[in-house]
């Protein structure tokens, strides 16, 4: 692989990581509140009542929201950005834990 | 879509989840074959940008909203095999620190998001890819449909679990009606988003897309054999 494509790829991921997270942490406050499809159907048709708190639904990040922090458009807004880290290590990893290596 | 605890009976639920299992097994095993590991970043940059999506959610009708699902995106990005991966990783992270979907309906989430989702997406994409002659435009017209199909058809499939272990005695076929239709809108949002992510990537690295290196390659071995007969 070429310096010059190797500093394409790193261009291009930082741009989506960029991405990412100003999603997750800036526009996710910002996202309708309105019950999604599941949610909406299961309010309509009466069996919304059968759903049982999860057992982490008490944890310091549960529903998206920091524990502690009040401010609403912080909270979400670090929840996400948690999420995001959390989720790309772990992804990472994976791949390189399955991955074939070269050589 | 996230299904929470309590909607579906722990026995479905379980067994679901072992089909969850089987099908992640798979996944593993080609992923195992065809990814590189120097593909790390890239698979974990969609996963990141899949949970951002879906953390979004976009009003579709009164009072509904709707969020990307991502899983024909993933998998016209990085191939099924790590879609599938990615879109648990998601799943998991979502259940496990933020109480999004419920812990005994992880499995059932995996199964409808990352197995169907993906592979429904996927298999329709590469069904477009080919009705149109496996051009750009097709795998831009593919990725669209295909995550407009995947959307209803996961919600498809809780209609199926809710048929067999609903915590209710609500119709099926009601239930299946309303998530159709509902999840039809949400396809359409599905869509979009795809739709313009696969564009902007392809207009910026297409050389990074998954079901765009297959035609390249493709036109690049159509083009040798061209090549070969004239000599």
């Amino acid at each position: 692989m070429s310096a010059n494509r190797e500093t394409k790829n790193k261009r291009f991921y930082l741009i989506g990581i960029g991405i990412s997270l100003l999603i997750a942490g800036v526009i996710s406050f910002y996202a309708s509140s309105a019950p999604d499809g599941l949610e909406k159907v299961a309010i309509d048709i009466g069996f919304i009542d059968s759903a049982k708190d999860s057992a982490v639904s008490q944890s310091a990040l549960a529903d998206y929201a920091v524990a502690g922090v009040g401010h609403e458009r912080l909270s979400v807004g670090i929840a996400g950005i948690i999420g995001v880290v959390v989720t790309g290590i772990i992804m990472m990893v994976i791949v390189r834990l399955i991955g074939k290596k070269k050589n | 879509m996230h299904i929470p605890d309590g909607f579906i009976n722990i026995p479905t639920a379980s067994a679901t989840a072992a089909l969850a299992v089987g099908g992640l097994g798979y996944s593993v095993r080609q992923a195992k074959e065809k990814l590189d590991e120097k593909a790390a970043p890239l698979v974990g940059l969609v996963a990141v940008f899949v949970f951002a999506g879906q953390m979004v959610n976009f009003p579709v009708a009164a009072g509904t909203s709707g969020h990307l699902l991502g899983g024909a995106l993933a998998a016209v990005l990085v191939g099924p095999h790590a879609a599938s991966l990615a879109l648990t990783v998601v799943l998991a992270v979502q259940a496990l620190l933020f109480a999004d979907g419920g812990l005994t309906a992880l499995g059932l989430n995996v199964f409808n998001m990352s197995i169907v989702g993906v592979w429904g997406g996927y298999g329709t994409f590469l069904l477009v890819r080919k009705i149109f002659r496996s051009t750009e435009s097709s795998v831009l017209l593919g990725s669209a449909i295909g995550a407009f199909v995947s959307v209803p058809l996961a919600a498809t499939f809780f209609s199926i679990q809710y048929a067999i272990g609903g915590q209710g005695t609500f119709a099926p076929s009601t239930v299946f009606a309303a998530m159709f239709g509902t999840h039809i809108l949400i396809g359409l949002g599905e869509a979009a988003i795809t739709f313009l992510t696969v564009a902007a990537i392809l207009k910026t690295r297409p050389d990074l897309v998954y079901g765009m290196v297959q035609v390249k390659a493709r036109a690049n071995e159509k083009a040798t054999r061209a090549e070969g007969r004239e000599a």
